[in-house]
């Protein structure tokens, strides 16, 4: 009953947001700008965080769900973001992303590693000819308080060690307080410090942008300065990537293509530990931006611990018998 | 006004107790929200207790496993003055155990009881244990060089425990104490026909300091339940007291994938003094060496 419910006012709950055709004049001032984002509609929050609910109650089993299980691995971006990161560490890392499971070699490879800058080397190395990417957090990653220069220099840094991806910060500080031309030009120069070589991932970090509507204006933002990639959180903090915001983001790409044709993806980072929780993800996905981003190139979750879980599972579906951690590695 | 008191009295209606799983310190329902009927030994009800799905299990392993480190690394002490206090709960609660075992075996009052009793004294016996069964079954070892060569015992692991089906609580308490006397966690079955008694054993338990997960009591058809356990990779141990022996041998072959440690099914007098045979069944030895002698001079202990 609810379900059907559900269904029947979806269109009504993820009406696309209309923003004007000519999206090139939006970013032509800070008023302009700021009008442009102030001018999206709101949203709705029950009605978000009730979609987003019945859309975790998708049974998936069997064969639905070893598909899930590996296009879920596939996408993983494997992360290790500690101060007690070591090169070995690092290359153990790559290791279990190149085979995340070494007992059964028909397990795909995730996706990339993410490290820190100064592991980029380490990483491209213990990855290399694997078709595994390395992502790496730059702009004074997590908080992203330093000046431009120095968050310039730590991309540059990364890119020049080989990084294929940035996962670069926004600063929450600006973008609350409403600079939001601030915020723009500082992800359009860290886009042109990436050049051609390496993908732009943008942060948002979710929890400290404190409404729906912010994290609306933030997926705008980051694509209308050209994000290749819109991304939840840093992990670093309380609340990170959940099914509603997760949703919210994946609406906004979606009405992003249809308006310019630019796709984006999104990757959700922080908190997904099970698999039913990234199965719960991939059924967001597919019903709201379709299977075009059902892809690693265009979909992402950043975790670490997720991983085993996922290979649990897998193991699982594979032997009929529950596996456990002694079956996996510890990282 | 007597009369007016005698007619509230009448009105009241009966509170019945909803029977529920205990896993992870909590009281859950069975995850397949399904309940099947309990009856006393003459055939009328008694109440519905939950028919756990191998989803319960798998989430009983995990409580198991999560509580694994704290309790194996908690001092042989505190673990025996842990389980003497769930002597002392029980002791409290000793009306309502007798009326469940009486019902559930169809004992008369005076030997549901005693076994009762019975099964209070076996926690004692069992905390008395804790810190000394390293003494008995561990210690130096004479060798021929500068070692100290020591064993000791260590818990296995998690350790999954089919009830004895016949003494739904004599033996369970029996089952169930030494498997965590010595370190272990446990995911127990309770006794298919009658589970009550394991149940209500489980707010003891909650209500004892003993840390949630350490304990998890399932109650089900343990034909459905116990082959997974039996598979689990995650799961160290088997305790088959309570299966029968097609169930035995197929539990066993099972366990032998992950090389569990197996106790079989054998006739148990539970009245009398156990032994140390249901501890030992679930220790492991771990024997180190220590140099001692020219270091000793240089200042270090060893």
């Amino acid at each position: 009953m609810y379900s059907r419910y559900a269904r029947r006012y979806a269109r009504l709950v993820t009406m696309p947001t209309s923003a004007p055709a000519a999206l090139a004049d939006v970013t032509a001032s800070d008023s302009t700008l700021r009008r442009f984002l102030h001018g999206l509609p709101g949203v709705d929050a029950v009605g978000l965080e009730a979609r987003a609910a019945s859309l975790g109650t998708r049974s998936i089993k069997t064969t639905a769900k070893a598909y899930a299980i590996d296009l879920a691995i596939s996408m993983v971006d494997l992360t290790t973001l500690e101060g007690a990161d070591t090169p070995g560490k690092v290359r153990a890392l790559g290791a279990k992303a190149v085979h995340p499971d070494p007992t059964d070699a028909s397990t795909p490879s995730t996706a990339a590693v993410c490290v820190y800058p100064d592991m980029v080397a380490a990483a491209k190395a213990a990855v290399a000819g694997s078709g595994v990417k390395v992502a790496s957090v730059a702009t004074a990653f997590p908080a992203g308080r330093a000046a431009l220069a120095v968050k310039l220099a730590d991309v540059a840094d990364a890119v020049a060690a080989g990084a294929d991806e940035i996962d670069m910060v926004i600063d929450r500080g600006a973008f609350l307080a409403g600079d939001y031309m601030k915020v723009y030009d500082e992800i359009t120069a860290v886009k042109e410090a990436c050049g051609t070589s390496a993908r732009l991932k943008v942060i948002f970090e979710t929890g400290e942008l404190s409404t729906y509507d912010n994290i609306r204006r933030a997926s705008w933002l980051g694509m209308l300065a050209g994000a290749d990639f819109i991304k939840t959180s840093t992990g670093k903090v309380a609340v990170n990537a959940t099914p509603a915001n997760t949703l919210l983001m994946l609406e906004a790409v979606r009405d992003f293509r249809a308006q310019t044709g630019v796709q984006v993806g999104v990757k959700p980072a922080g908190g997904i530990r099970t698999t039913k929780d990234a199965i719960k993800f991939l059924v967001l996905v597919n019903e709201t931006v379709g299977a075009d981003w059902l892809d690693n190139h265009w979909f992402r979750f950043g975790a670490s611990s997720l991983l085993n879980d996922l290979l649990m599972q897998r193991q699982k579906l594979a032997t009929g018998r529950y596996s456990g951690p002694d079956y996996v590695t510890v990282d | 006004m007597s009369e007016k008191t005698e007619k509230t009295e009448q009105q009241r209606l009966s509170v019945f107790k909803t029977y529920k799983l205990y896993v992870g310190g909590k009281f859950p329902r069975s995850e397949s929200g399904r309940v099947y009927e309990v009856s006393d030994s003459k055939g009328n009800w008694l109440a519905n207790a939950p028919q756990s799905s191998r989803k319960d299990a798998r989430d009983a392993v995990v409580a198991a496993r999560k509580a694994f480190g704290g309790w194996a690394g908690a001092t042989a002490y505190n673990r025996g003055q842990i389980l003497y206090r769930i002597a002392e709960m029980l002791e409290g609660r000793r009306e309502q155990f007798v009326r469940e075992v009486a019902e559930a075996e169809g004992l008369s009052k005076a030997k549901a009881a005693a076994v009762v009793d019975a099964a209070i004294d076996r926690w004692v016996w069992y905390a008395g244990w804790t810190d000394k069964i390293a003494q008995v079954v561990g210690g130096g070892n004479p060798v021929a060089g500068p070692f100290f060569n020591l064993s000791s015992p260590e818990p296995t692991g998690v350790v999954t425990v089919l009830a004895p089906q016949e003494s739904s609580f004599l033996g369970l308490v029996s089952v169930v104490a030494p498997v965590i006397a010595t370190g272990n966690t446990a995911v127990v079955i309770a006794s298919e026909k009658s589970p009550l008694p394991a149940l209500s054993l489980g707010e003891v338990l909650a209500t004892s300091d003993l840390p949630g997960g350490v304990v998890n009591i399932l109650s089900g058809r343990a034909a459905e339940i116990a082959p997974p356990l039996a598979a689990h990779q995650d799961v160290n141990a088997i305790d088959l007291a309570g299966a029968d022996d097609v169930l035995a041998k197929e539990l066993e072959i099972a366990a032998a994938d992950n090389l569990k440690r197996v106790l079989r099914p054998q006739p148990v007098d539970y009245s009398a003094t156990p032994g140390i045979e249901r501890m030992t069944a679930f220790l492991e030895t771990k024997t180190v060496w220590h140099p001692t002698g020219s270091l000793g001079a240089s200042g270090s202990a060893y």
